[in-house]
């Protein structure tokens, strides 16, 4: 990252301008610091893919909120990274629909080609293979998603092909 | 009043109020976990479900939860029918799904809600097949011990750490059933409330340190009420104790005053009495200057021996009992008798009284603070001075919420309502003191100012609110805030160490009254008993700088440290002037060192005595237990001490009760202390009252180690209380005699509804102390001259006191757990004047031939120095003094321990 | 064919609609109509005259829901408008179509909203994966500020509004209206007891109208063309067209627009092709993950609030999950219990701790290790999970919902498991 990362003695700031820039323009619209607490949390995890202790207790300073609450917060959400993910976070739709149109099938054919496990993250750190909920796009269960693209009709054959060469992407 | 019928039955109950909490209020038992009196409902939990109809034809019926429900004239509830209760076990089977099944190793076993409600519901039958999730648990502290597993998920945790305390380092954590009571990371909880959760989680996930290390159930504890001794609020006391220790205190319940919440000072300070350093036998310097132990005949003779016939003098304390001190009083003359308080406190008490005695304005009691909807704060860093005091000011800034809600016909228990309507909108609250408060988060403005300021800044304000003056500054901000409140509190204390801020305080609740308020003067005190001091020297009393140039022979030191009061060169040549010294006391000390003969005090779970807190209220404790060795009372002693120099009325007095018959006559303020509490006549139904519950346990088997013959229980003849299990217990007992609270099925903290005439309102057995000032005279003070606005110096520090709630007390500072949080006494700059000095946070300053930790705070205003006072390194600093600072020469650093090294260390 | 006003501009390929596109079919011509004479009381009495019902799952009349906002003798202070493009339950996909093909025409339909309760503040809150639909609003948000239709003084008349799109962190909960409030203010989704309401005391304590995507979208159309002619999109009682959707094991998946009062036949044979060959029809949650099966029987049911109602079912949010024959009925249920158990906010008792339960009674009984009274235990959850107000929230109702009705309809499939110790469904596949 070429952002220049402030050094503050007393907060420890880690942030880096960019986002603090980004925190900013939320904070300009918010009737106080801490109600973007997750718009900061996803800026961050937009920059750094995760929250580390060291990002979650500088922007805890940053919005004049206890450290606590903010991981209250983090740790509420589904899409708040407080570990390292990969560079590209597959989201495999495991709900209703997709379930009746095999699901669990494609987890394991991501699973066998990437040589991961739900929750783990390939040695080479390009892959983390996470479970999500309805995406939202049942007439075309299965869907997944890689990243920011989607991925529609998934069939098992297609798995290599999609992580491979993100084959037959559409924007998420 | 509205009638409301449940299970076919008829009850009127309390306009406004809801559901639950009037079924508890009938007697009638409906179980629940996230509701509490205090902090009100959120229906969470989901136990305290009822069936709710909407008319009489209505046969079905639906599942509404009580704490949610209004009560409403002509509302139809099934509290007992299958459904309702059906859904109740449900509930609790659903909440033991997680549950780990070691009650019998937790610290809440016998006195856990979560048992209760279990059976209460009827509970048995395991059906979920799945297995328990575990949780790491964190390192708390030194005060609170984690158990995650326990947890019920009932958010009362964090519903008072954070909602009703304040406190930021506690929070919910994760989702769904993964939820997680925790902080951020290892750590030791900040908030000086911390150990309510204690007794707020009803379950074991949050227990009492020192008690699970020296553990003893609940059933097996004997206590006794008891008032807190580390600081002036008086908050009662539940001390319990087996095996002549004690292991823990809880709260005890006074409407007026702490109702459901204490301190941690007041929760683990008061270990102290465990300490090694107790003196347990008399004692007499020998010839070459080592203390020997005496037997009761010699210790008599020695008594005899050094008082007959002699000169006396008498210094008192204001952290020992009315009663002793009154003793003492009597024993040397008015004259010849100090309070013990420093000369300039003693002073400031003085005014602090005369001014609560004649203003107009109310002297509040604790609960009455709660009710004020501005708050002028005048020197006081109240969270470290008056503890619960500052947690009845985080309610009162709610008034502004309640009001809100009370547009939109929010009842004032919908608690999670009230606050997401109010965010964080709150009644105003000005914090004018040395540097930043742990009030300043709620603060509406804060100023940081010199004792001299503050007190300057206090006289505008009066003035602008009389009309006399004009000003767009602070001032005219603060008193605009007052003015628009209907019941505006003024609250001081001798804390900054300033008369002309008493009295500023004073004449702005003066012109407040003035301007049409309901206005409220409040002073806090520093000691259990400082204002009873300040009461009983009200007439005559001699100045400790005085008693220098008296011509007494025998000098008699009642539970004083007086090298705390005075400066060593004034002890020295007291020791010099004086040739005898009778020094009575608990603990060791450097008082007792330089006395000639130490009679050996009970401390304050092993006494009766009657504390006067800063409202003026008189409050009676009782001991926990007998003390054990030759320690006694400190007015026995004074009784010995009376009858060796053969005073004739005192030699009168038998028991505890004689002293206010025989010295009252015709004194209101002695009238009061006399009757704080019931005689040790009183009975109930003809009995006494235990101190031990009726499931006290292997009272032969206890002592077996030393004696296989089971000792007679101790009678105690000065109270109605009894060191035994027989008795009556009943619920409508005086709250002064309240020994503990327990009810069939109610074996937690939770059956105090039982005892209670409303929820939340008085005990049954009235009693919370006697208030005294209303009914006394005291002359007006005359007012202190204002002093000259601060100007700093180039080389010089003006010394400012702070006050550290762990540290600053001297006998709290020694419970178990506490001494690890004290930390070093500590010098606060500013970061300018520290670099000035070229120090940084963390080295060593030396200030009056003390070295103390340097710490860097922005608040400090520039040109003075806050100091750690009360620390046996600060007794020679007083605020107000201008001082040198120099850096300390080979000072060590203190090491930063991470939170698993403490972990590890505990 | 009658008319379909809400996906006029969506396009077979889904591209998505530009302000110049939405202008030139008639775009935000009721936003002029409303700014260029009608009072927010002007507007409040179409809407409540349309007999609009919110199309986020309750139903709840929206006119009537707008009209608790306090117009007078509030106290000064924002009021706020609350777009909810959360659109999280399983098995629905409608909104994401909206938001996707034509955000303007929800831009207008808040603007309208918010003009018509006196907001100054909107916010779209949409859920996190949605980040197409997110980048368009956050575009057509910035087009329509430029055409003044946002903004200060909007064309001209005096009212100004600032509208926001705010992403989720991801939770389910984040849907319910209370909950999405606390998300907003930046803190846990814990949802909140009412009253007091969102309208009197919602974001910030303000007064607050949360409102479903395809509900906004309704609101140009029926301040442009009044509310007879809203009323006579339906066809049957209730008012305008609805946006169905069908996932499953049919033919041609998908979402469309047609009049309220459709019957469910069509919606299933005409629109989505049918089950697919060699596939029966088994049964059919209507309107989303938390509605109650339907079955064969109710096939010729229109699809409008009462009657779905009655027949013991929701409409919900109009899109169907379909079961078939081949899929184990157990096993569809559970996956939704399992859903709503990790989706629970945690706060209360009977959905934090209760779901999870029922999650492992039913992955017992899948998984062949169920009892009899495994049934049992399902029967009192129901009773004890399954009504409103036995909660805090409708999250956990709803969970119950499939739950219940598949113990209805599909009882021996759950016996069959218990008595053969095995999915009978696992060897069918
Ligand atoms: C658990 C839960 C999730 C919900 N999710 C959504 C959602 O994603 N989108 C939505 O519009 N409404 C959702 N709702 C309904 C909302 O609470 C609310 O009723 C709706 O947004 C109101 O809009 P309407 O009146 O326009 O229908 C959900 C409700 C519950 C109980
Ligand atoms: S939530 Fe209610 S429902 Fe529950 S106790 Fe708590 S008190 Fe009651
Ligand atoms: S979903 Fe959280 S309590 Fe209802």
């Amino acid at each position: 990252m070429s952002e220049q990362i402030h050094s503050l003695p007393a907060d420890a700031m880690v942030l880096s301008d960019a986002e603090i820039a980004e925190i900013d323009a939320e904070i300009a619209h918010a009737p106080y610091r801490a109600a973007v607490a997750i718009d900061a949390l996803k800026i961050i995890q937009a920059h750094r893919r995760w929250v580390s202790d060291e990002c979650l207790e500088a922007l805890a300073a940053y919005l004049e909120m206890p450290p606590a609450e903010l991981e209250g917060i983090a740790t509420f959400y589904n899409l708040i990274f407080r570990r390292p993910v990969g560079e590209n976070v597959i989201l495999v739709c495991n709900s209703v629909t997709c379930w009746i149109k095999g699901c669990e099938g494609i987890g394991a054919a991501v699973s066998q080609h990437l040589g991961i496990e739900p929750g783990e993250t390939t040695a080479d750190g390009r892959f983390t293979l996470l479970p999500i909920t309805c995406l939202g796009a049942c007439d075309r269960a299965p869907v997944m998603m890689v990243g920011e693209q989607k991925f529609e009709d998934v069939t098992v054959e297609r798995i290599p092909a999609i992580l491979d060469h993100g084959e037959g992407a559409t924007p998420g | 009043m509205p009638v409301i019928k449940v299970d076919g039955k008829d009850y009127e109950v309390a306009e406004g109020g809801n559901l639950l909490e009037s079924c508890l209020g009938l007697g009638l038992d409906l179980p629940y976990f996230c509701w509490h009196p205090a902090m009100g409902s959120i229906g969470a939990c989901r136990q305290c479900a009822v069936v709710q109809y909407q008319n009489e034809e209505d046969t079905r019926g639906r599942i509404v939860m009580a704490c949610m429900t209004p009560v409403t004239d002509g509302a139809i509830f099934d509290l007992s029918g299958e459904r309702a209760s059906g859904f109740r076990q449900t509930v609790v089977e659903s909440l033991m799904v997680d549950h780990p099944h070691d009650c019998p190793v937790c610290a809440e076993g016998g006195e856990c809600h979560l048992q209760d409600m279990t059976v209460m519901t009827g509970h048995r039958d395991r059906h979920y097949r799945g297995t328990k999730k575990t949780y790491r648990n964190q390192y708390l502290g030194p005060l609170i011990h984690h158990e995650m597993n326990r947890c019920i998920t009932c958010y009362r945790c964090t519903r008072f750490y954070r909602d009703y305390a304040g406190g930021t380092d506690l929070a919910a954590l994760a989702a769904h059933d993964h939820v997680y009571f925790g902080r951020h990371r290892e750590g030791t909880l900040e908030s000086p409330f911390a150990g309510n959760l204690v007794e707020v989680c009803p379950t074991g996930v949050f227990t009492d340190k020192s008690l699970v290390h020296d553990y003893t159930r609940k059933w097996d504890l004997q206590s006794a009420p008891s008032v807190c001794t580390s600081c002036g609020v008086g908050c009662n006391t539940l001390p319990g104790e087996r095996y002549g220790r004690l292991k823990r205190i809880h709260n005890r319940y006074n409407p007026a005053v702490n109702g459901y919440f204490l301190c941690d000072r007041g929760r683990f300070g008061g270990t102290h009495v465990n300490a090694e350093s107790r003196i347990d036998f008399p004692a007499q310097r020998d010839s070459e200057g080592r203390f020997q132990a005496l037997t009761d005949e010699a210790c008599a003779r020695a008594l005899r021996d050094r008082l007959q016939g002699k000169r006396l003098a008498g210094i008192g304390s204001p952290r020992a009992g009315a009663e002793a001190n009154l003793l003492l009083q009597r024993l040397v003359g008015a004259e010849n008798y100090a309070s013990g308080m420093a000369d300039d406190e003693h002073a400031l008490m003085q005014r602090a009284l005369a001014h609560l005695v004649n203003s107009t304005a109310h002297n509040p009691s604790l609960r009455e603070i709660e009710s004020a909807d501005a708050v002028l704060l005048l020197g006081e860093d109240l969270t470290h001075t008056a503890a619960r005091t500052a947690l009845a000011l985080r309610q009162a800034v709610r008034n502004e919420a309640h009001r809100l809600a009370e547009e939109l016909r929010l009842a004032p228990w919908q608690d999670a309502a009230i606050r997401n309507l109010a965010q964080d909108r709150r009644s105003p609250l000005h914090v004018v003191c040395a540097g930043s408060t742990d009030l300043d988060d709620i603060a509406a403005g804060h100023y940081r100012l010199v004792a001299a300021d503050q007190a300057r800044l206090a006289s505008d304000i009066a003035a602008i609110i009389r009309g006399e003056a004009r000003s767009d500054g602070a001032a005219a901000r603060i008193a605009a805030d007052l003015l628009a409140a209907e019941r505006p509190l003024v609250l001081s204390g001798p804390g900054a160490g300033s008369a002309a801020l008493l009295d500023g305080a004073a004449a702005i609740a003066e012109a407040l009254v003035a301007a049409g308020k309901a206005a409220m003067l409040s002073f806090t005190a520093a000691e259990c008993n400082s204002m009873g001091q300040a009461l009983l020297c009200r007439d005559s009393h001699i100045a400790l700088a005085a008693l220098a140039s008296t011509d007494a022979e025998v000098l008699i030191i009642l539970e004083n440290d007086l090298l705390r009061r005075l400066p060593m060169a004034s002890v020295e040549a007291l020791r010099a002037r004086i040739p005898t010294w009778i020094g009575i006391d608990c603990l060791e000390n450097d008082t007792l060192a330089r006395c000639d003969l130490v009679l050996p005090a009970a401390a304050f779970t092993e006494t009766e005595a009657t504390y006067i807190n800063q409202e003026g209220r008189a409050q009676r404790a009782f001991p926990t237990h007998p003390p054990a060795e030759a320690r006694r009372p400190a007015w026995r002693w004074l009784l010995d001490l009376a009858r060796a120099a053969g005073d004739r009325t005192l030699s009168g007095i038998g028991h505890f009760d004689d002293i206010g018959v025989t010295l009252a006559g015709e004194d209101p303020l002695l009238q009061g202390i006399a009757s704080a509490a019931p005689d040790h006549s009183f009975r109930s139904r003809g009995l006494k009252i235990p101190r031990q519950p009726h499931r006290y346990s292997g009272r032969t088997a206890m002592r077996a180690d030393v004696s296989v013959h089971e000792p007679r229980q101790t009678d105690d003849a000065d109270s109605a209380l009894a060191f035994s299990m027989e008795g009556s217990a009943t619920t409508d007992r005086p709250g002064a005699l309240l020994s503990y609270v327990w009810s069939p099925g109610w074996n937690s903290n939770q059956s105090l509804h039982k005892f209670q005439s409303e929820i939340g309102g008085a005990l049954r057995g009235e009693g919370s102390g006697l208030r005294l000032l209303d009914s006394l005279a005291v002359a007006a003070a005359t007012p202190a001259p204002l002093p000259e606005a601060f100007s700093r110096r180039e080389q010089e520090w003006l010394l400012q006191a702070r006050h550290h709630l762990f540290g600053s007390d001297e006998l709290s500072r020694l419970g178990s757990g506490i001494e690890a949080l004290t930390g070093r006494a500590a010098i606060y700059l500013h970061p300018e004047d520290a670099s000035r000095l070229g120090l940084e946070a963390g080295d060593g300053a030396v200030i009056a031939g003390a070295a103390l930790e340097v710490r860097l705070d922005p608040s400090q205003v520039p040109g003075s120095a806050g100091f750690s006072t009360g620390y046996p390194e600060t007794l020679a600093l007083r605020s107000g003094e201008w001082v040198n600072i120099d850096v300390a020469s080979d000072w060590q650093r203190q090491p930063e321990l991470i939170g698993s090294d403490r972990g590890a260390a505990s | 064919m009658s008319e379909l006003p809400l996906t006029r501009n969506v396009r077979p390929d889904r591209s998505p609609t530009d302000l110049a596109a939405y202008e030139a079919n008639g775009g935000y011509q009721g936003l002029r109509r409303a700014m260029a004479g009608m009072s927010p009381a002007d507007c409040l009495e179409v809407v409540k005259d349309s007999n609009l019902r919110g199309r986020g799952g309750a139903g709840f009349p929206t006119g009537m829901k707008w009209s608790f906002v306090p117009m007078e003798n509030v106290s000064p202070g924002h009021k706020y408008l609350i777009c909810n493009a959360d659109e999280m339950e399983p098995g629905t996909f409608k909104d994401r179509m909206l938001l996707e093909c034509d955000p303007h025409q929800l831009i207008e339909g808040m603007i309208l909203a918010a003009y018509t309760i006196g907001a100054d503040v909107a916010y779209i809150f949409i859920r996190a994966e949605y980040l197409k639909a997110a980048r368009l609003l956050r575009e057509a948000i910035a087009e329509a500020k430029i055409r003044n239709y946002l903004g200060h003084d909007i064309l001209g008349s005096g009212y100004s509004l600032a509208m926001h799109v705010h992403a989720s962190a991801g939770r389910y909960i984040c849907g319910e209206e209370t909950a999405l409030i606390s998300s907003l203010e930046g803190k846990r989704a814990n949802p909140r007891a009412k009253p007091p309401f969102p309208q009197v005391s919602g974001l910030w304590g303000r007064p607050t109208i949360v409102n479903n995507v395809e509900t906004l979208c309704n609101i140009p159309h029926i301040i442009e063309r009044g509310p007879e002619w809203f009323a006579s999109l339906g066809r049957g009682d209730d008012a305008g067209t609805k946006l169905f959707g069908v996932s499953g094991r049919v033919n041609n998946p998908g979402c469309w627009e047609m009049p309220m009062g459709t019957t469910i036949r069509e919606i299933l044979e005409d629109k989505a092709g049918g089950m697919v060959a060699g596939y029966g029809l088994k049964g059919f949650l209507p309107g989303g993950g938390s509605t109650d099966f339907l079955v064969e029987e109710h096939l010729d049911l229109p699809m409008e609030y009462e009657t779905i109602g009655k027949a013991g079912s929701r409409m919900g949010t109009g899109t169907m999950i379909v079961l078939d024959d081949k899929t184990c009925p157990v096993g569809f249920v559970k996956n939704l219990i399992e859903f709503f158990a990790q989706e629970s906010c945690g706060f209360c008792t009977p959905c934090r701790d209760g779901l999870p339960w029922n999650a492992q009674v039913l992955d017992d009984i899948e998984e062949g290790r169920g009892t009899p009274e495994d049934l049992d235990t399902l029967e009192q959850h129901i009773s004890y999970i399954g009504a409103i107000g036995n909660t805090h929230c409708a999250l956990a109702p709803g969970a119950m919902e499939p739950l219940q009705s598949a113990l209805k309809y599909f009882r021996e499939d759950f016996q069959r498991h218990i008595d053969g110790g095995a999915c009978p469904y696992r060897e069918a596949h």
